[in-house]
């Protein structure tokens, strides 16, 4: 469904992505993890082109978006959560879902306002607040209902553990598996290694804008000295 | 009484097209984050679009369907400008789409005078409401209060339209984070456009519905921007109703004004604002400007590098040729020359402050007028010699400045220009009104040098000594210690006082120097011309400058020098032609595009280009 081949991505004069390549099926959930700068939040930004990749390709199902306008890589079908949520403050939550709302896409979930409050029953009880008077908590699922209103078929999630209290993370974790039974196929990337696992099939590690390890939670189980160079545990 | 209560209703229609007006401003800059100067132009356009349209269109539907039409018209306008203008520098620095809408003022002021000509038209009046009607014995024109009822329907389909559809939703989305509405799958380019054609078709029918009550002539434009800029910043940027009780404030206060107080009628609104904004400096209903919530904008600053072996020998060699001019030019190119070095460091002054405080002021010609008025009030008067009452430019500039700068720094953005326009407007005003003191705008003349002076070469020697002595003076200091304290207040607020920099401090005493500067580019100018009139403290000569610094490039030092010999040199050639604003406006729109970084910042590039160094082109 993704194809990512060879993105060299650049802050200014810094290159954060260094030949970045990776695949992502249809239906998967794929972590990437990684440290703190090692380029995750970079790598979904460039498939968003909120980044632009230098050089190499970003194939979505075979169209290349690199170049494109950011909302045109939206209306594509992937949807962006990202790391610092970025939800509309002035905003109240249903009006918040208002800004994500796309029409239905083929072979992509369906979402309503009202399946979304199912999955997260505290939005629908602060539906009139604004952004600015929710807890963290309550803001990151509200950022990830916000971007399920475009009902994408690939859904970027940055850090969506990062920042919450660890009751939520639980809650966050099932919310993803939930999503996966409904057809979609999530990229997260985190750097919480036992909430990766307990939500996704495949592991990639990035370090230093290069990918580092891809493959199972089994296998990298079995090369603890990989997890001991590129993840801080 | 009753006539108080008519009088009340006067300021009320009156504000019914200052809202329209002020609202679509509102709008623009809460959406597309630009001051956009062009706003009274567009003003402009619907009232002249509107009684070519009148005259077209007879009858009572003629009447109002003219003014529905002129909207359209003129919101059409806005668009095109808004696609070929603004689209191509959203990623400029942020302050940087002001100098193009400038140059959209000027364009659309000659294109105006070339299809409607310069004479003023009247409005016609609206027919079935020609006549009066008495309210406590009190004549109040039948169509104001026709406008004064139909007012708060059109504020009510703006309320609707941003609260309660899907695009109010978007527009209020993009006012806070536009990159992230554009990740959501919205294409913010059409937003944009939008936005930009909604706002100008209000200023057009703004301009349409006060025609029955005025008329439409070429000083329309910047006769309201002023008053809209305030009735915007009063209400708070951004907030419709906002815009709606500072417009009413502005038009009552106005009209009683006129009644009871005629001479403070210039200075009254902002008065009004500078108040206003003293206790709350964000508007009456507008909210903190948060720095970087809209995201990073643009590439990030450069570090100023001291200029290589190159670069010296350049200015070295262009300092002998000035000093060897007079050797072989006429008297002509030497007065030019000394316009040229009094703009230089004006400019200068005001790139200090700009470039490397990033503080943008839209009044600084208060400083540099405020230089020359100290020191021809001084000869007018007293009759104090020259060497003295020179002394007393940069001095009083000085102290103006520091009085100025108490209030204005306290703000940031769009408010600090704001406030600062509106210290140079009282100014002015002063200037002009004041007649006992200064003689108005019959100005203060006979303010010659002394006899050592008197003569062009010795005066030119003169001005070049201090000018270039002063332009030096104000480099030196942006490669101090202070100059440092200065450029990180400027990027990182917090973290500069979190270091222990009183980044207000460093900013209130830059904000001196650039006036003590700015008031001896005026104590230059004043002694050469002989004369002062209170033109040099127009809002006009404040902009004069900014477009300076901009064209020659903020981010480069010798940007306001560079910047003010081109439009010296280019308003000389220019103004011997007849439609010389359009061409000037083209050129300014062209250079803002072309070579967003200004003269210097793109020869720059060019020049480490052409020396096979990748690292600029990396950016």
């Amino acid at each position: 469904m993704l194809e990512v081949e060879g993105i060299h991505s650049f802050y200014g004069k810094a290159e954060i992505l260094r030949g970045l390549s990776f695949r992502i099926a249809r239906g998967e959930v794929v972590a990437l993890l990684g440290r703190n700068g090692a380029g995750k939040s970079t790598t979904m930004k460039s498939v968003m082109q909120l980044v632009r990749p230098r050089t190499g390709r970003v194939m979505f199902q075979d169209r290349d978006l690199v170049g494109a306008p950011a909302f045109r890589v939206a209306k594509s079908g992937i949807g962006y959560v990202p790391e610092d949520r970025r939800i509309f403050t002035d905003l109240t939550v249903m009006e918040n879902l208002e800004v994500g709302r796309q029409p239905r896409r083929e072979g992509a979930p369906e979402w309503t306002v009202d399946q979304l409050f199912d999955i997260f029953p505290n939005l629908a009880e602060r539906r009139t607040n604004r952004g600015k008077h929710m807890s963290g908590g309550e803001q990151q699922m509200l950022t990830i209902a916000r971007t399920l209103m475009g009902n994408p078929m690939l859904l970027l999630l940055d850090e969506p553990s990062e920042g919450i209290a660890p009751v939520i993370v639980e809650e966050m974790a099932e919310t993803i598996l939930k999503l996966k039974s409904e057809g979609l196929t999530v990229v997260i990337s985190e750097q919480n290694l036992h909430f990766a696992r307990a939500v996704a099939d495949r592991a990639i590690i990035i370090e230093g804008g290069e990918k580092k390890f891809d493959g199972s939670f089994a296998e990298l189980e079995a090369h603890p000295e990989i997890r001991d160079a590129y993840l801080s545990v | 009484m009753a006539f108080l209560f008519a009088q009340f209703l006067t300021g009320l229609a009156n504000a019914s097209s200052l809202f329209l007006v002020a609202s679509g401003l509102s709008l623009i800059f809460g959406v597309t984050r630009i001051v956009n100067f062009a706003h009274g132009s567009f003003y402009m356009l619907g009232a002249f679009i509107g009684v070519t349209l009148m005259e077209l269109l007879p009858g009572h539907v003629g009447f109002w369907g003219a003014i529905l039409l002129t909207g359209l018209a003129v919101g059409a306008i806005g668009a095109f400008v808004e696609m070929v203008v603004l689209r191509p520098i959203y990623r400029a620095p942020e302050l940087f789409q002001l100098v193009a809408t400038f140059g959209v003022i000027l364009v659309i002021q000659d294109l105006a005078l070339m299809i409607w000509g310069a004479e003023d038209r009247l409005g016609p009046r609206a027919p079935g409401l020609r006549g009066v009607w008495r309210i406590f014995g009190e004549p109040v024109p039948k169509y104001d209060i026709v406008i004064i009822a139909i007012t708060p329907f059109i504020l009510f389909a703006l309320w609707y339209l941003i609260t309660r559809t899907r695009v109010g939703v978007l527009v209020r989305a993009a006012t806070q984070d536009r990159e992230m509405v554009g990740a959501l799958g919205v294409n913010q380019a059409w937003l944009f456009t939008g936005v930009f054609a909604l706002g100008s078709a209000l200023a057009g029918w703004g301009g349409a519905l006060q025609l029955p009550k005025g008329g439409a002539d070429l000083l329309m434009d910047f006769n309201i921007i002023g008053a809209v800029f305030v009735v915007v910043v009063i209400g708070g940027m951004g907030s419709l109703p906002g815009a709606f009780i500072a417009a009413v404030l502005i038009s009552v206060l106005n009209v009683l004004g006129v009644t009871y107080l005629p001479q403070s009628t210039l200075v009254l609104m902002f008065v009004v604002m500078a108040v206003v904004l003293i206790i709350r400096p964000y508007g009456l209903l507008g909210r903190e400007e948060v720095a970087g919530e809209h995201g990073q904008v643009g590439a990030p600053e450069t570090p100023i590098r001291p200029y290589g072996t190159t670069g010296q020998m350049l200015v070295i060699a262009l300092l002998a040729l000035l000093a060897a001019l007079p050797l072989f030019a006429d008297r002509f190119l030497l007065i030019l020359m000394i316009d040229m070095v009094v703009f230089a460091l004006f400019a200068a002054s005001l790139h200090f402050i700009l470039g490397s405080g990033g503080l943008v002021s839209f009044g600084h010609a208060a400083f540099f007028g405020g230089g020359a008025y100290a020191a021809a009030l001084l000869v007018f008067h007293t009759d104090t010699p020259m060497e003295l009452a020179f002394l007393f430019a940069p001095l009083a500039a000085g102290l103006l400045a520091l009085g100025i700068g108490w209030f204005c720094i306290r703000l940031t953005g769009v408010y600090f220009a704001m406030l600062t326009l509106a210290f140079s407007q009282l100014v002015w005003s002063l200037a002009f009104q004041w007649r006992e003191v200064t003689r108005g705008d019959d100005g203060l003349v006979n303010i010659w040098p002394s006899p050592w002076l008197s003569g062009t070469v010795p005066y030119y020697y003169f001005t070049l000594a201090l000018g270039i002595g002063g332009i030096l003076v104000l480099r030196h200091i942006i490669h101090s210690p202070f100059g440092y304290a200065l450029r990180a207040g400027r990027d990182s607020p917090r973290q500069a006082e979190a270091m222990g920099i009183d980044v207000k401090r460093i900013q209130f005493a830059a904000f001196a120097l650039a006036g003590v500067m700015a008031g001896l580019a005026g104590g230059i100018f004043v002694f050469s011309k002989g004369s002062v009139f209170p033109t040099e403290l127009e809002i006009a000569a404040s902009f004069d400058a900014l477009i300076v610094v901009f064209l020659g490039g903020v981010k480069t030092l010798a940007g306001g020098v560079v910047g003010a010999g081109f439009m010296t040199v280019a308003e000389d050639w220019l103004t011997r032609l007849e439609y010389w604003r359009l061409v000037l406006g083209l050129v300014i729109i062209a250079v803002v595009i072309i070579a967003p970084e200004g003269i210097v910042g793109s020869l720059r590039r060019l020049w480490t280009r052409l020396r096979g160094t990748d690292e600029e082109a990396l950016q």
